[in-house]
């Protein structure tokens, strides 16, 4: 079997790239960071596998965090969450999991699955179900493309460990998920129903991980040669680039647990005079030009510092900072009508339909995997 | 504080700099070098300002101090205390074990022995665990078998709840006699493991800071200084020695605030921009209510990521010791020719073209001798001068908190190669005494009190939550030292918790007041 063994260079190249594909929101992936490469210290290691070489009858769970970002930074995981949800479903399917991935490759959660995997030895499928970060449980390609509600299980710190063995829609898991998490103190690890190895290839967006080192690698690699890092991830994502700017305005509000506002930032120059508005729910969701929508949601939109090529969160952003502003195309999965009624731009209120920015690409996996070891000058843990 | 005479005395890396004030009047300001020892660097800037001011030390109502001492001592890793770490967190938080984020260096020299036990909370006050009287007591032993005498003690949400620190600190003191204790929530903000570390930083300058302290207070004695003694913290507002002995990590970041306070003093704008030109680097801030605004991410020290609030200062390589390459393209600095400018710059006999040079060739400042300058291309000078100016104000762009126009205050020795009116800005105004903001800036330094939690709404309401917190605020403010008719809302933040139904929000307030003398 071919797999990735990643060293704590890799985690630090996946961690600036789950910034970028958190498209503003799913929380900073630094603690998750520092555990994964603690365990690598300790001796543990971390096995990615593409989704080509899974066994179609393979049983694979999801695994991320559940909950407030500003909890999960105060009472930090006690670290075997996950082994515990994943024990609760192995023991409530009567089958072994043989594999991990994670629901939402942005964020903090572009990293959770790989903590779990450590502790077990078992390997974490390179994909993801967004592509990007999310705010609910329901809205990934699994769920477009027919993954069950149930069995579903979360997990605190404590040990309180919980199977939902019935949600009539995803919907309602995702409600009765946010509920228990509030009783569990606000940040929990989740999982969604198990999936075979064969859904996983067809409705998994492939090579997530693999597309989140790549940017971190162009972006470290950008600032060591002090060339520009924007362009450095334009060229590894296919994206378009929106603008560059300064931001002017900020506005903010709280409604329904989510962070909803707008952001205007003013072009500088090459795009001096162009003024660009981005709607944020906890994400970037929406980029604007006057009366002209330049990019949307599912598309991703990332907005990074101009000069360092570090992404920003919605919750980070203020007056003046210098930025570039970039539109990722989401996977081809996530624009059907089936995958748009769940994360289009209707499914976040809006009254209009979802138009696309550019072409899909398909993120290919690093070259660690044919070349059997870590690309890194200094390979650690066990080559294959 | 109407007629009363204050000192204070700001600790760079290069001078030292004192400034004699009587209620809002600058009576006397003077630059000294800053020396090895430190006290005996502010003790003679002391006796000098008084000297010049012809006033006696007895008349002297207090005296405020900005020190770079503690900072370096990190940065250097030198005279840090070995720490005992306590964690209050039952089964939670063990995956991040303390210090796990330091560099090797200054964790091997500092790291104790941590100890994680039951006990914390949640949100909501609920506890995770109950806290474990006989794990504290085994580790206590441990740590006094190893001779550590100082331990830090954080829990979970301490700021929710702080009674498990609080009993927690007293068995320690019973098992380890003589310990020193730092507790977590009177130390840091929301974030476990950043604020453990500002802790555990606190706990390893422990002695130092008595010492320091000490000294400070003998060389006072020394001058016949009768009067109080305050340490300015990282928001520019004081502390009494007493509590800067037990607190030395607030002192870290001090730096850049006490500049920036003094602008707003010499200029009585509570909302302005201000510009440090030192010799090797210009700090750009922003005033926001007669306060620094702070930066979004908390400060790293020597390495170590922390949850400190600190100014948002952006830095840059423009001081009056910065190189001019007068080679197309024109550019000006980041290299300096630091503090040999008096022997290395064309003005003073020296053979290299500083910033400082293209001042006295324009004749924005006199100093060395002009005709060695005179050669220099006036097409040059005006370059220069524009370049310098046009950095400054992008900087300023970047800095200020809206598109509308701002005053600007300049300060620092070199901020007389600014000339004119910046653009972006209302008004660009350079005080009397802009050299020595910083020690102004200390001398007339408020007291605060500081308070940051994550409350649960339910069963209170929205007003009743914001009151109490401030009133808990006011009370920090008292016990150091303010007066209580005196105490403002500094800052009131709320943010509602995302991705959870809003029953959840952190409260951030900070009140500040005068001294009470």
């Amino acid at each position: 079997m071919t797999y990735w063994t990643l060293t704590e260079s890799d985690i630090d190249r996946i961690a600036i790239g789950v910034g970028i594909l958190g498209t503003g929101g799913g929380g900073s992936p630094y603690l998750q960071m520092l555990i994964a490469k603690q365990l690598l210290r300790e001796g543990k290691r971390i096995r990615m596998i593409r989704p080509v070489d899974l066994d179609p009858d393979a049983q694979i769970i999801g695994l991320g965090g559940i909950g407030a970002p500003t909890v999960s930074i105060e009472k930090m995981e006690e670290g075997f969450e996950g082994v515990r949800v994943l024990k609760a479903i192995e023991a409530h399917t009567g089958r072994k999991v043989d594999a991990v991935l994670g629901d939402e490759v942005g964020g903090g959660n572009g990293i959770y699955p790989m903590i779990t995997a450590a502790h077990l030895d078992l390997p974490v499928v390179d994909a993801d179900g967004m592509g990007r970060a999310f705010p609910e449980v329901q809205m990934t390609s699994f769920f477009a493309y027919g993954q069950a509600s149930q069995p579903a299980a979360l997990s605190d710190a404590d040990g309180n460990t919980l199977i939902i063995t019935q949600a009539k829609t995803p919907q309602m898991l995702e409600k009765l998920m946010r509920t228990a998490t509030v009783a569990m103190g606000c940040t929990a690890c989740m999982t969604t129903a198990p999936m075979t190895g064969d859904f996983v290839r067809r409705y998994g967006i492939a090579h997530t991980t693999s597309q989140a080192w790549t940017l971190g690698d162009a972006v470290i690699r950008a600032r060591e040669a002090k060339t520009d890092p924007i362009a450095a991830i334009l060229a590894e994502a296919g994206g378009t680039f929106l603008m560059t700017g300064k931001v002017t305005d900020i506005g903010r509000r709280i409604d329904g647990g989510f962070v909803r506002g707008t952001l205007t930032v003013a072009g500088l120059g090459a795009d001096a005079g162009r003024t660009l508005v981005i709607d944020i729910q906890n994400e970037y969701l929406v980029a604007t030009e006057g009366d002209k929508r330049l990019a949307m949601v599912p598309d991703l939109i990332c907005i990074v510092d101009s000069e360092t090529g570090r992404p920003i969160g919605t919750e980070e952003q203020r007056y003046g900072l210098r930025v570039a502003i970039l539109s990722l195309p989401a996977s081809a999965l996530l624009r059907t009508d089936l995958a748009l009624a769940l994360m289009g731009p209707r499914a976040f209120g809006y009254d209009f339909d979802f138009v696309p920015l550019g072409e899909p690409t398909q993120p290919a996996p690093v070259a660690a995997y044919m070349a059997g070891h870590s690309p890194n000058p200094v390979p650690r843990g066990d080559p294959l | 504080m109407t007629g009363m005479l204050r000192i204070g005395v700001d600790v760079g890396g290069t001078n030292t700099d004192a400034a004699l004030l009587q209620g809002v009047k600058v009576l006397a300001t003077i630059k000294t070098g800053t020396t090895q020892d430190v006290t005996s660097g502010v003790g003679a800037a002391i006796r000098t300002v008084l000297m010049s001011a012809k006033v006696r030390a007895s008349d002297v109502g207090g005296v405020m101090i900005g020190t770079t001492h503690f900072l370096n001592a990190v940065v250097e890793g030198k005279r840090l205390e070995r720490v005992g770490v306590l964690r209050l967190c039952g089964a939670a938080t063990r995956s991040l074990p303390p210090m796990i984020d330091w560099p090797e260096r200054l964790r091997h020299l500092v790291d104790g022995g941590a100890a994680l036990v039951g006990g914390g909370v949640n949100f909501d006050g609920t506890p995770i665990a109950a806290l474990d009287i006989t794990a504290i007591r085994a580790a206590c032993r441990n740590w006094r078998a190893q001779r550590v005498a100082s331990v830090a003690i954080s829990a979970v949400f301490a700021q929710v709840d702080s009674r498990m620190e609080v009993a927690a600190g007293a068995i320690v003191a019973e098992e380890i006699p003589g310990v020193a204790v730092s507790l977590s929530h009177r130390i840091g903000r929301t974030g476990l493991l950043a604020r453990e570390s500002a802790t555990i930083l606190n706990a390893s300058l422990h002695r130092l800071g008595a010492e320091t302290v000490g000294a400070f207070r003998a060389a006072f004695a020394g001058l016949g200084l009768t009067c109080p003694l305050y340490l300015t913290q990282n928001d520019g507002t004081l502390m009494s020695a007493d509590f800067a002995e037990r607190h030395p990590v607030f002192t870290i970041a001090s730096g850049p605030t006490n500049s920036m306070r003094g602008a707003a003093f010499l200029t009585g704008l509570s909302d302005a921009v201000v510009v440090d030109v030192g010799g090797t680097t210009t700090d750009v801030g922003t005033l926001v209510a007669g306060f620094p605004r702070n930066r979004s991410e908390g400060a790293e020290i020597g390495g170590i990521p922390t949850n400190f609030r600190v100014p948002d200062v952006f830095s840059f390589g423009l001081g009056g010791g910065s190189l001019i390459h007068s080679d197309p393209p024109l550019a000006i600095g980041p290299q300096s020719v630091g503090f040999r400018l008096p022997e290395k710059a064309l003005c003073f006999g020296g053979d290299t073209l500083t910033a400082t040079d293209i001042a006295v060739a324009a004749g924005l400042i006199s100093l060395g001798d002009p005709s060695r300058v005179r050669h220099l291309d006036a097409a040059l000078v005006a370059a220069a001068l524009a370049k310098m100016k046009s950095d400054v104000e992008t900087v300023i762009d970047r800095m200020k908190p809206s598109a509308d126009p701002v005053p600007a205050v300049l300060v620092g020795g070199g901020s007389v190669m600014i000339d004119g009116l910046l653009s972006g800005t209302s008004v660009s105004l350079r005080p009397d005494h802009f050299g020595s903001a910083n020690a102004i800036g200390a001398a007339i330094a408020q007291v605060s009190g500081e308070v940051d939690r994550v409350v649960s709404m339910e069963g209170t309401t929205r007003e009743k939550a914001l009151e109490g917190i401030v009133a808990e605020a006011r009370l920090r403010a008292v016990e150091a030292g303010a007066n209580p008719s005196s105490i403002q809302i500094a800052e009131l933040e709320e943010t509602p918790l995302s991705y959870l139904p809003g029953n959840a929000v952190r409260i951030a307030a900070k009140v500040v007041g005068d001294l009470a003398l």
